[in-house]
This record gives structure tokens, sequence and C-alpha cells, in this order.
């Protein structure tokens, strides 16, 4: 990043002289300091699982979810700042409230992540608006197919079958590599969502974090929900006991 | 266009637009001053709502029938539905409208579906936002040309209610539309008038004598009903298509 | 002081990202006098400590009615403040107009931290420079709600912001178990005891400088006159006096947003507001 301090990385709307944006990926940077957020793609739906950083004893724990409902068929979680993000969800929204306005039916999340994306890009070229400052994960499951869209800062966004996005995004995709993802119900994937979460928390850096679970998926009746409070304990059960045995095993090696 | 910052005021105020025609201020010209033309006249109507409150919650009961002025000419136009699960509404007038407005209230129950916070509209909430939506359409002189009837519990309490094409709003414990107002009102305050606290059967019972009557007296009904019931145990339930008992017999008066 | 290149325009990301002028707007939170918000089960109530800017002036107000079931108290630039609940007011009386109910305190919230986002994203916009605790009563209860200028915001069991709100926090977190089955009283002399310990040794809560406001279940927001602050300020009179002074900061703030906090020396003028914008 020879070109940092140069002059050229000031606005949006000016590229450096090696043709790079810098204030998108500066808004990148802001994603990265942003607790974990990832999606699986099972065969039957989807799983969103969020590391929501805990910043005092003092706040409720319903504070600042990072899992929203688009449309009842809809989720999103978000990496990154939290009133950007909101902002996202509200246009989201729009977008789908009006879609279904004209059509009569349900916004397809292909166009929906088309007009999101789209939206986010339009930040990344005028100097006189910032980049958002997160990354989006859409996720839907309409007509017995599972779909999920990672958006980042730059308006950028690709079709996943697991994607991580977030402070431990690379180790977190390391952990997704691993599961065999075209195989793995929603049922089994929520355990493997908390786990990898689980795995990838940094309790020297950040120590409190609350895991957010949702899905939207055939159990759930194609609706987009916080998985059920079993589900929801049984995999953090789960979680826990993986770092448990994770961590006997490293001592052992030792 | 596509505008990045149309959910923001734009940037300046008042100035030229690229692509638009610009009147410099105070040249604008005056469009000639005709009478805007709407339709104030209903196509494809439906006929009388009855409406009882009981010790428990509420019945609503509309039939099925959509005429062509006296054209029976839709016979499965259902128009008693559930709103959220503490409201039922039932509609009688322009079937357009009335479809119209469903499909805004039904988006208002998703926008607040997604937000996901525990709360759900009451009924007096929704009877005040339709009177308000109902009254600036008429002050328009662009009406929706329907009788609406919200019916639900608030907070536990059975609540009733009533708006017309003119904002005109009231709550009962009875309430008749259209027709009905004329023919099964009487029979419905009678009723209240000998006992005063119904209960399901009670009200279950009246609602079917009167759909029978007004199936005999009102031209425009259709013996087919719907019966919306919400009720503080079981919740909603829309009960149909019922059948009206006919006996033409009684018109031979031997 | 530490200027640097990134920090002339809320539209440009450091690179680091983060976003200076944002960063800076949160302080102006640190400027203003400490103010707290405690809730139990049934009351949300908000204490502020008001400063005069002088002998003959009168103390500035820093609570503001927003509507029958809720009440802000800010710390920041106080005309910034009077947009903000301008807006809440206006929004309350819309849902109340529409709906025929009250607006519930995470609806409001979340429409007014939309609001401030816009002036975090665009250059002809400066971030609002107040922070609120937010008190109110809706059907899911009693709440406290703090926002910020990053257009964050946050439901919180309790919660103090303002200049050396840092003590108010500490002893906050030591009587939160506490807090949610207190009565009125109990919850106004926590608040009052969490407010004096922002305070220097030399200075005390007096009638003239505290101002307390409630609200909870079949009660309207309400903020004390004088004569009723008294008998609440006499419940604690006498008290031995832990913290103040020191501004607390061993306790490092977990909030990165809020690091740095100035520990400065109590009470002081405050700042005049100049070349403020108030469109909007």
């Amino acid at each position: 990043m020879s070109s940092i301090g140069t002059g050229y990385d000031l606005s949006a709307s000016q590229f450096s002289p090696d043709g790079r944006v810098f204030q998108v990926e500066y808004a990148m940077k802001a994603v990265e300091n942003s607790g974990t957020v990832i999606g699986l793609r099972g065969t039957d739906g989807i799983i969103l699982a969020a590391e929501k950083l805990i910043m005092s004893k003092l706040h409720e724990n319903t504070t600042n979810k990072r899992i929203f409902n688009i449309d009842r068929h809809i989720g999103m979680a978000f990496s990154g700042l939290i009133a950007d993000a909101r902002q996202i969800v509200e246009i989201a929204r729009k977008e789908a409230s009006n879609y279904r306005n004209q059509y009569g039916s349900s916004i397809p999340l292909k166009y929906l992540n088309d007009r999101v994306s789209m939206y986010m890009h339009a930040y990344t070229l005028y100097s006189a608006v910032r980049p958002f400052g997160c990354s989006v994960i859409l996720a839907s499951y309409q007509d017995d197919e599972p779909n999920m869209f990672l958006i980042d800062p730059s308006g950028v966004s690709y079709g996943y079958f697991g994607c991580a996005t977030g402070k431990a995004k690379q180790s977190a995709k390391t952990e997704i590599e691993k599961l065999k993802l075209g195989q793995l119900s929603c049922k089994e994937l929520v355990k493997e969502a908390a786990k990898i979460v689980y795995l990838v928390h940094d309790e020297l850096k950040d120590k409190n974090f609350e895991l957010e679970l949702s899905w939207i998926c055939k159990d759930s009746g194609g609706l987009h929900v916080k998985v059920p409070e079993s589900v929801y304990a049984d995999a953090e059960k789960a979680a826990k006991q993986a770092m448990e045995a994770d961590s006997e095993s490293d001592t052992e090696d030792m | 266009m596509f505008n990045p910052l149309e959910s923001a005021p734009p940037l300046w105020h008042n100035g030229p637009v690229p692509g638009a025609f610009y009147n410099f201020p105070g040249t604008q010209r005056i469009p000639a001053a005709n009478p805007i033309t709407h339709t104030q006249s209903p196509v494809t109507t439906s006929t009388s709502i009855i409406a009882i409150t009981y010790d428990k919650g509420v019945l609503i009961a509309g039939d099925l029938v959509a005429s062509y002025g006296s054209l029976a000419r839709y016979r499965n136009c259902p128009r008693v539905i559930e709103v959220n699960p503490n409201i039922i509404l039932g509609a009688g007038g322009d079937y357009a409208d009335f479809q119209y407005v469903k499909s805004f209230i039904e988006q208002k129950i998703i926008d607040e579906d997604c937000l996901d916070d525990g709360l759900k509209m009451k009924p007096k909430s929704l009877y005040c936002w339709l009177t308000r939506i109902m009254y600036q359409r008429r002050s328009k002189l662009d009406p929706f040309w329907n009788n609406l009837v919200v019916g639900g519990l608030q907070d536990g309490v059975p609540f009733l209610g009533t708006i017309d094409k003119l904002g005109t709003a009231y709550t009962d414990k009875v309430i008749c539309t259209g027709y009905g107002a004329h023919i099964a009102l009487p029979i419905l305050r009678d009723a209240l008038d000998k006992k005063t606290n119904l209960n399901l059967n009670d009200a279950k019972a009246l609602i079917k004598r009167c759909m029978e009557v007004l199936f005999y007296r009102d031209a425009r009904s259709f013996p087919k009903y719907q019966l919306g019931i919400i009720d503080k145990d079981d919740g909603v339930k829309i009960e149909g298509p019922l059948t009206v008992e006919e006996n033409w017999n009684i018109a031979y008066m031997t | 002081m530490f200027r640097n290149q990134y920090d002339s325009d809320v539209t440009v990301w450091s690179p680091q990202g983060r976003l200076h002028q944002v960063e800076y707007a949160m302080e102006a939170v640190n400027l203003g006098s400490a103010t707290v918000g405690l809730k139990s089960d049934n009351y949300a109530v908000i204490i502020a400590l008001k400063r005069a800017s002088s002998e003959l002036s009168a103390y500035q107000k820093k609570i503001i009615n927003i509507d029958d079931h809720i009440g802000i108290t800010i710390s920041g630039l106080t005309a910034d403040a009077r947009i903000l609940s301008r807006y809440m007011r206006n929004e309350c009386l819309n849902y109340k107009y529409s709906l025929d109910a009250y607006m519930p305190l995470n609806r409001l919230i979340s429409i007014l931290g939309n609001k401030m986002q816009h002036c975090t994203q665009r250059y002809d916009r400066r971030p609002f420079g107040v922070g609120l605790l937010v008190a109110g009563f809706d059907d899911t209860g009693a709440h406290i709600y703090q926002t910020c200028p990053s257009a964050n915001f946050y439901n919180c069991k309790a919660m103090s912001i303002g200049a050396r709100s840092q003590s108010a926090r500490t002893y906050l977190e030591k009587k939160l178990d506490e807090l949610s089955s207190a009565s009125l009283e109990e919850l106004i002399k926590h608040g009052l005891r969490a407010l004096r310990d922002t305070l220097p040794p030399e200075v005390d809560l007096t009638t003239k400088n505290v101002s307390i406001g409630y609200v909870g279940k079949g009660q309207n927001f309400k903020i004390l006159e004088e004569e009723e602050t008294a008998p609440y300020l006499s419940l604690i009179e006498g008290e031995e006096r832990r913290g103040g002074g020191g501004g607390g900061i061993a306790d490092a703030p977990a909030d990165p947003l809020r690091e740095g906090e100035a520990g400065d020396d109590g009470p002081r003028d405050p700042i005049p507001a100049v070349a403020m914008d108030t469109t909007e």
C-alpha cells in the first residue's frame, strides 16, 4: 500500500496512481474491526451466526442485534458499523416492500441482492458521501432453494455456500471449508456454525460475546427466525464442549 | 434513474436537475384549473358486514359474493380476513378498493413483524390508522369506497369499530354495514337488550340468524358466507364457507 | 492536538477504518455535565447535574420532556439536543395521531438512530454533538436507552454519560443486581449516589444543580421541581462519599468509542457553542 498518505486516499471519487480507490479499501478495514459473522448454506436452508461483542455490563443483552429480518422470507446479518448497517436494513426493507407492492409476490433474493449492492456501490462513486462501513449477508429460502449473498462495502457481491466476514473471517473461512456444505442439513449446520463462532472468538482481545443464531429453512416454514431456544441451547453446548476438547488436546500437545 | 441519496434530502434545493426541464422561479405556468376527475362510484361491490362482540371476543361475518351492479358476478370473494393475532377485519363496498386496502395493511403487518420486537398492533391502532386514511382520501375527493369493520382484542378486551368511506368512525358492541344496518342491526340490538352478556354460542346463533334474514331480504346477498372469530382463548379463526339454510316455501304464503 | 490528514471530513475513512470526525463528535458528549439513567422493572429514572455559566445565570436545563411516557436527558451540545428532542416529540405525536397509542421506545430510538446516521455519511453535514439518555415506559416495560453522535444506540440496564461519568458507571455496575427490584425511591437514591460520585470532593449535589425525572407503570414522565428534589437529596445526605475526583480511569472503559475519556477537573463553564448548524 505504497500510496497511503500521498493524498490520493482521501476521497471515494478519486483513483490513486496505481488504479485503486483507497477509501473503499479503508471502509473494508472498518468491517475487519468488527465481530465475526458467518453464513452457511445447507441442503434445506441457511444458517446465519454472529459473534456479538458485549461492550458493557450495563447494556441489556438484547441490544444491538446483528441479525435482522428484511422480509418474512429474507434474513440479513452484518459486520461493521451498526449504524451504517441499519441504513442498509432500511433500504432493503423498502425494496422488498416495493417489490411486493408492484408484483404481488415476495422479492426473489437475486433481485434484492442486485438492488442492495447497487445502492452500496453508489456510495463509492461520489466525494460527497463515504462508502458504507459494513458488509452484509443476505439469506433466503424460497421455492425449496436456499440462497445466500455477501455484499462488501465496495458494492461487490457473490453468492455463497459458506461465507464469513468480520474480524476473524480468515480463520472462519478455513473452518467453513472443512464442512461438507452440499450435504449437511440445517439442523446439523447449526451446531457447526456455533462451533465456528466460538472457535474464532479471540478471548484475549474481546472478553465477552454473545452468540446470535438465526435460520431460514424448511423447519422454520420458509420464514427467517431466531433458532428455537432448545436448538440454540444444544448448539451452544456443542460449541462449548468442542472448545473444551480443543483446549485439552492443546495442553496434551505441550 | 438510480439515485444513491433518495432516502436523504438532496444535496441542494431548487436547482436545475440534469435531464429535466427547469422552470425559472416565478415563470411557472399554473395549469388550467380543470377539476380532477376520478372514479367516484363503486364497480364490483360486496354487501353487508355483520359484527358482534361477546364476552370473550368478536365475530365478523360477510358473504362471499362480489356483485357487478345487480349481477352476482363473482361467487368466491372472501372479505373477512385475519390481520394479525390481535385483529380481524371485514369489508364491504368496492372489492378492488378493499383489495388495495388489504395489501397495504398486510405490508404494515410485515413491516412490524420484521422489527421482531414482540409488539403486535392492537385493534384500536388499526382502527385509528384506517380512520386517518379513509378521511384523508375523502378529503382528496377520492375515497376508498368501503365500509371497514375492525374487530379484535385490545389487551384482552373485545374491541369493535367501523369506518366508512367518508372517514366517519365509531365503536359499538354490534356493528352492521350496508343493507345489514337496516335489516340486521335491529335484530342484534334487540337481542342485546334481552341479554347483555352474550357468550360465543349466543353470538354465533345471532350471526347465523342475521345472515339468513339478510339473504332473504338483501338482493345483493349470497347464501355462502365466512365467519371470522377472534377469541381470548382460541385465537383467530376464519370459518367458512358456511351456508345459509334456504327455505323458499315460506314465500308461497299457503 | 492529534491532527492527522484523515480527520477533516466525516466522509473520510482513515487507513485503519476509523471515522475521526465521528470520534471527535463523541468527545463533545464528554464535555457536557454528567447525567445518569437507571431503571427497575416498573420505573425508569434519569438524573442530571446542571451547570450555570456564571453566578448570575440560571442553571442549564438538562432534562427534556418528549411525551407522556418518554423523557430524555442530554450531555453535549444543548442546541443539537433540541433538534433531536423536537424530532422525537414530532415522531411521538405522529405515532399517536395515526395509531392512537404511545410510541414504543425501541421504535422511536431506531428511527432516531437512522436520522442521526445520515449526518455521518455526507460531507455537507456534521454528526450531532450530543449524547442522550432516554427514559421511557411502554408495553414491554421500563427502558433506558443511550444514543451517541456515532448514531449508535444501546438498550441499557443503567448508564451514565458526560464529564467524569466513568465513576457513575462503576457505581451502577456494582449495584446492577439490586436495581430490577428496587422501588422508585431506592432507584432515585442510587442515581443520586452515582451522580455524586462524578463530583470532585469540594462540590456537592444541591437542589439547584440536580434535576430528576422519572416515568413508570401508571406514572407519566415527570420532572421534579426544586422543592421536590430536596427530600430525595436529604435521603443520601451525610453518607460517606466514595470515588469522586479520580474519574475512575482505572476501570478501563470497555467501549472503544469512548476511550481516552477526559478525566478533567470537574464542572467548568460550558463551551460556547459556536457556528451551530441548526437545520433540521
